[in-house]
């Protein structure tokens, strides 16, 4: 993925979810979710070491990871809609979409529910010899559910071709991350194990992709799981409503002066690999990308009643 | 003709659809090497390696969680709780993810999770339950509770070449019962159906798993007191043949449901439901429900027969329907 590309997709991700946010407030999509923001660089980061046949899955934070991916935004955002031309026609919502023709394998909305989930696609991608690598994501709250300790130890028994990329942003929805892990570093729990466990700067585009690809590689050759702990910040509040009682403006205000999308922005000019012009060229273009994804989700028809009732079970 | 064994009957089952589809992929705690804690899977694994007969570590949930990214990557894994107890571990991934694979992503979900529920061992508490009440309300996965040879292996296989997740109850009191079976194995059932397992026109009793099998003693039974008895065996309690059991309850009027389990809150409750909703006006009797008592499973021999439903109790209930005024 080129550089300019990947912006492109950080900018994406962060309109697509601004764009959310602003129609939860005028009454336009209903249910829930959970944004990116101060994430994004992240996601794309993970997506650029990946090769087409990688699986991935997601968390209920997770528009950003499917847009890194190569999801299309409106069909994505139609699920907020409730609108037939979603990925999982209306019945979703935000938390549950799924396009494994992209190698996208969703979330289903439980914290850490995908960790095993993801653990066995990658023991189909072992069995198979497919030379698939499953990267699961998820946060640092979903580290404490069990079921990621029992998938671990069963993907470095059976040396399946797994990362474990946890996204640390600093809080389980409002309990910041040293009130909820007696040791707040993810990655030391690897070691447990056995299985190497790394401490990256998850704001940092190119570290995240390099990490990724190191032992994306490492797994694609038979050598088994990591986990790769990247550290990053929620600039946005857990999901819509959430009035951030948990951390202080000034902390958000500091947070929001390292904004990694406009440190990356910054990095492609001082580099010269995009000019200021380009940027805002780009910007444009996904403004526009997301304006056109609004009016397209608008226009669709309704979730179809009928198809759903006829669809419980697979033929 | 051959006099088999269900647990034989299970495994040869398993054999064979390993060898038709290299898909098909065994998982679960103690099943290679020792073979399985009831002795199921003995044998497969010098037969396919260890690679598709899979020892695990003890962790329902990681186990069924990784069966179904397993089944949606491409195989066909067949998992084996030990005991249906074990069950609570792993309820999360069965009902917020296996169930809602197809309904809401579109997603196939082939797997088969075996387990034997029951009691009439001494178990105790956590090793004789019949938990299939939790998952019987949740739309998206199929529940086959079998009390036959034949009828185990063609639903096995059913389940097995079902592209949903299936819960398939081997109740541990059928493993070492002998059956008659044919040669060669039946072919594959299609999940849903129930069957009537014994014709008779004073009174219906509606049974799955080893109630069946003591449904089928009372009948026998109480035939000698001239009282003929229809027994439906579901079979397949999700999704669940109202159909059958509706034909049958409007023939004969006076219908028993035994459920293994507690009384309360049970399949037998949401039967009666049905038949009062669409057979009222073909009964003589109201809806009868015998099911076990509202208490855990005890260990204690004299304890555990008085909690469950036994050939004298079922007899009895049956017996009482059918000559009520």
């Amino acid at each position: 993925m080129l550089l300019q590309e990947a912006y492109r997709r950080m900018l994406l991700i962060r309109n697509f979810e601004e764009t959310i946010e602003k129609l939860f407030l005028e009454g336009r999509v209903m249910g829930t979710a959970h944004t990116c923001i101060g994430q994004e660089t992240l996601s794309v980061g993970v997506a650029a070491a990946l090769q087409p046949c990688d699986a991935m899955t997601t968390t209920h934070r997770g528009h950003g990871h499917f847009l890194a991916r190569g999801a299309d935004p409106a069909r994505a955002m139609a699920e907020l809609f409730g609108k037939s031309i979603g990925y999982s026609k209306g019945r979703g919502g935000s938390q549950m979409m799924m396009d494994s023709s992209i190698g996208f394998y969703g979330a289903n909305g439980i914290t850490g529910g995908s960790i095993p989930f993801a653990t066995g696609i990658a023991l189909d991608a072992q069995m198979r010899k497919t030379g698939r690598v499953a990267i699961c994501m998820f946060g640092d709250g979903a580290s404490n559910q069990g079921v990621f300790h029992e998938s671990l130890n069963m993907a470095a028994l059976w040396n399946l071709p797994i990362l474990y990329v946890i996204e640390n942003n600093g809080y389980a929805m409002s309990t910041a991350t040293v009130r909820g892990l007696a040791n707040p570093c993810v990655a030391d729990r690897a070691a447990a194990l056995k299985v190497p466990g790394i401490r990256i700067d998850g704001n940092d585009f190119e570290e995240v992709r390099e990490c990724v690809r190191h032992h994306a590689d490492k797994a694609r050759q038979g050598k088994g799981p990591a986990v790769i702990e990247c550290l990053t910040y929620r600039l946005s509040g857990h999901s819509r409503g959430d009035p951030r009682v948990y951390r202080s403006r000034e902390e958000e205000e500091n947070a929001w002066k390292k904004d990694p999308v406009k440190t990356f922005e910054k990095t492609l000019i001082e580099r010269k690999i995009a000019s200021e012009s380009e940027i805002e060229l780009i910007q444009q273009q996904t403004a526009q990308q997301i304006e056109e994804a609004v009016q397209r989700c608008e226009q669709a028809p309704e979730a179809s009643l009928d198809e759903f009732q006829n669809s419980l079970f697979s033929p | 003709m051959r006099n088999i064994t269900f647990t034989q009957i299970i495994r040869e089952t398993l054999e064979a659809e390993m060898q038709r589809d290299q898909t098909v992929l065994l998982m679960g705690e103690d099943i290679g090497i020792y073979g399985g804690a009831f002795g199921v899977t003995r044998g497969l694994i010098e037969i396919f390696g260890k690679e598709r007969v899979r020892d695990t570590p003890i962790t329902e949930q990681a186990i069924t969680g990784i069966a179904i990214g397993a089944a949606v990557g491409g195989q066909r894994p067949v998992i084996e709780i030990m005991f249906m107890d074990f069950i609570t571990l792993a309820v999360d991934q069965l009902i917020n993810m296996a169930a809602k694979l197809h309904p809401i992503y579109g997603q196939p979900c082939p797997l088969v999770l075996r387990t034997p529920p029951g009691a009439g061992r001494g178990y105790g508490a956590t090793h004789s339950q019949s938990l299939e009440r939790i998952f019987f309300g949740v739309p998206g996965l199929k529940i086959v509770a079998p009390s036959d040879a034949e009828d185990a292996s063609a639903l096995l296989q059913g389940a097995i070449r079902d592209n949903n997740p299936v819960i398939f109850l081997e109740h541990k009191l059928l493993y070492p019962m002998r059956f008659q079976v044919g040669d060669t194995l039946p072919g594959p059932s299609e999940l849903g159906k129930a069957k009537i397992a014994r014709r008779g026109e004073d009174i219906t009793i509606i049974a799955w798993s080893y109630m069946t099998v003591l449904a089928l003693r009372a009948a026998e039974q109480l035939a000698q007191e001239d009282i003929q008895v229809e027994v439906v065996d579901l079979r397949t309690l999700a999704p669940l043949d109202t159909e059958t059991i509706l034909a049958s309850v409007k023939a004969t009027g006076r219908v028993l449901i035994v459920e293994e389990a507690p009384l309360t809150g049970g399949i037998a409750a949401e039967i009666a439901a049905r038949i009062n909703e669409a057979a009222f006006e073909y009964l003589d009797y109201p809806v009868k429900r015998h099911a076990g008592a509202d208490l855990p499973v005890p260990s204690a021999k004299n304890l555990e027969s008085a909690c469950t439903p036994s050939l004298e109790s079922i007899t009895k209930a049956a017996s009482d329907l059918a000559l009520a005024e």
